[in-house]
């Protein structure tokens, strides 16, 4: 009984296509079961679920950093789960990554942050000396500029703010010259009005570069507001998938059941405010 | 008010099994007891010794810095072997290091690492010394040698444990962007181990420098083996001037790594 109303894709070029995907570790119970999701360009989608659901894991299985253990992943028409060594790298730098925890590099200025999204492309040698192409630069300065932190370009990572910090994160990965965007948890180490600005800032670069953006979020709230399609998931699979409007209290019920009911709070406008610890 | 019984705390003994506790302290006082009573303290020997040891004292005041030539020398030696040793020694030791962390080596590759580095730590400096003077023959080459072999344990061990400390979200934001494997280490994993290999690296002159005086002694070049020359000569006079100037450089470098690696951190 579960609201499985999609946002029939059909008419838009198909993007990121992901069949079957399961992931397990070890002989534990799987991550992912079987989980099948097809996300069209332009479109901003958010993945909520309960601590432990299989939202990062659904992530990382996207760009490697886990391992799927059977399935497919089609990123405009090139599989993903089968690449090796170069090839992947070569995949990889076309889906930008955006971290809870921003993962800068905290000893290197926000210029050298940015353009480690650059890496991929440039020689370990012009890695090492830091001597990337002009145009990498120019498009750095372009990218900072969008976001309001190029006065930064020289200071060290560290010595940012919360916000600040993830916009260094969302230049880097937006510097791969990304054909996807994946955000795990952008803004949960955030707080409440940072954490819109940088929601704002992934649906409307979502919009300008014409990206997909896949979003791991735990505020519900958020998730209506700022995406397009909610998709909801329960013990690696996908229970709920369809726009934020349809996204009811029965739904909400089936998707965090076993999170205690005072985890959740009702608001009069019917809106869900949703807190979870992050996991 | 209902009637409560008094709860007792006492803080739980150290050892809980009363019988490891017990037997351990009665172990320990029978094997003191044992060894004081089976050690051959010979008083009158150390009654002989002391008379020699005060005329040594007298042979040594005041201390001679006339050969200050040979005392030179020495010293100018001992710091070329400690900073040539610990420049090798660092820069060997940093591949060590990244071959022996968990974290970023294949299972075999970390075993070979950490092989290494328990090799060059299983011995004292001084029998290495020994062996590389027999090996290498007299002078600062065996010393050089001893000392790469002490700097690239400690700081290759040391420089290990902080790999495996680091945060590995940066490694994976490299990862991420597509970069390949070294200039991920270039990226993500130099800049947070650099303030520890500076510290590590300047620790470990200030350390080769101590212990390039000590292996000296058994002929490996250096302050060292002026200071035993002059003591099979005789010469307390001069072996303690060198003894008053290996202090005071120990003090320099000391202080100087000190200031170094607060400024760093």
């Amino acid at each position: 009984m579960a609201a499985a109303s999609s946002s029939s894709p059909g008419e838009l070029r198909s993007m990121l296509k992901i069949s079957n995907l399961v992931k397990s570790y070890g002989s534990d119970k799987p991550v992912l079961r079987n989980l099948d999701l097809t996300v069209p360009e332009r479109s901003v989608v958010s993945i909520i679920g309960a601590s432990g659901a299989g939202k990062s894991t659904l992530l990382r299985c996207i760009n490697r950093l886990v391992e799927p253990t059977s399935g497919d992943i089609e990123l405009n028409g090139v599989n993903l789960t089968r690449l090796q060594g170069r090839e992947l790298r070569t995949a990889r730098r076309r889906i930008g990554m955006i971290f809870q925890s921003f993962n800068l590099v905290d000893r290197l200025t926000v210029m050298e942050n940015v353009l480690s999204g650059r890496l991929g492309y440039v020689s370990f040698f012009r890695a090492a000396f830091r001597r990337f192409p002009q145009e990498d630069i120019d498009r750095a300065f372009h990218f900072m500029e969008r976001v309001g932190i190029a006065h930064y370009a020289n200071k060290r990572a560290d010595e940012l703010s919360g916000g600040e910090r993830q916009r260094v994160g969302v230049v880097r990965a937006l510097m791969q010259g990304p054909e996807i965007l994946l955000a795990d948890e952008p803004t949960a180490s955030l707080d409440p009005k940072t954490s819109e600005q940088i929601m704002a800032l992934l649906r409307s670069l979502s919009e300008e570069l014409a990206l997909p953006v896949l979003i791991n979020i735990h505020n519900v709230a958020e998730a209506k507001e700022y995406t397009d399609r909610i998709v909801g998931m329960r013990f690696g699979r996908i229970i709920f998938d369809g726009a934020p409007s349809t996204l009811d209290q029965a739904a909400m019920d089936q998707i965090y059941a076993g999170v205690p009911a005072e985890d959740r709070l009702a608001d009069g406008a019917g809106v869900q405010v949703l807190k979870v610890a992050s996991s | 008010m209902t009637t409560e019984t008094v709860r007792r705390w006492r803080k739980p003994p150290f050892i809980r099994n009363p019988v490891l506790r017990y037997g351990l302290l009665v172990g320990s006082i029978a094997y003191v007891w044992w060894g004081l009573s089976t050690l051959p303290f010979d008083w009158p020997r150390i009654q002989e010794g002391l008379p020699r040891a005060i005329r040594m004292m007298q042979g040594a005041f005041p201390p001679s810095f006339e050969r200050s030539n040979l005392l030179i020398n020495g010293f100018v030696e001992s710091i070329q072997i400690a900073v040539l040793a610990t420049v090798v020694g660092v820069l060997i030791s940093i591949p060590v290091a990244f071959m022996a962390s968990r974290n970023l080596a294949p299972r075999p590759v970390y075993l070979a690492g950490r092989a290494i580095i328990i090799l060059a730590r299983s011995f004292h400096p001084v029998i290495v010394a020994i062996l590389f003077v027999k090996a290498v023959g007299f002078g600062p080459l065996a010393g050089i040698l001893t000392l790469v072999v002490y700097s690239l344990g400690f700081v290759a061990k040391l420089l290990a444990e902080r790999i495996e400390e680091i945060d590995w979200g940066q490694v994976e934001a490299m990862k991420a962007a597509g970069a390949g494997y070294f200039t991920t280490l270039i990226y993500a994993v130099f800049p947070q181990i650099m303030p520890r290999q500076i510290g590590l690296s300047i620790y470990q002159l200030d350390s080769n420098l101590r212990a390039s005086a000590v292996v000296g002694v058994v002929g490996a070049g250096g302050i060292g083996a002026t200071l035993m020359n002059a003591f099979k000569r005789y010469d307390y006079d001069f072996a303690f001037a060198i003894t008053l100037l290996i202090i005071g450089v120990i003090l320099l470098s000391e202080a100087f790594s000190g200031y170094v690696r607060r400024k760093l951190s």
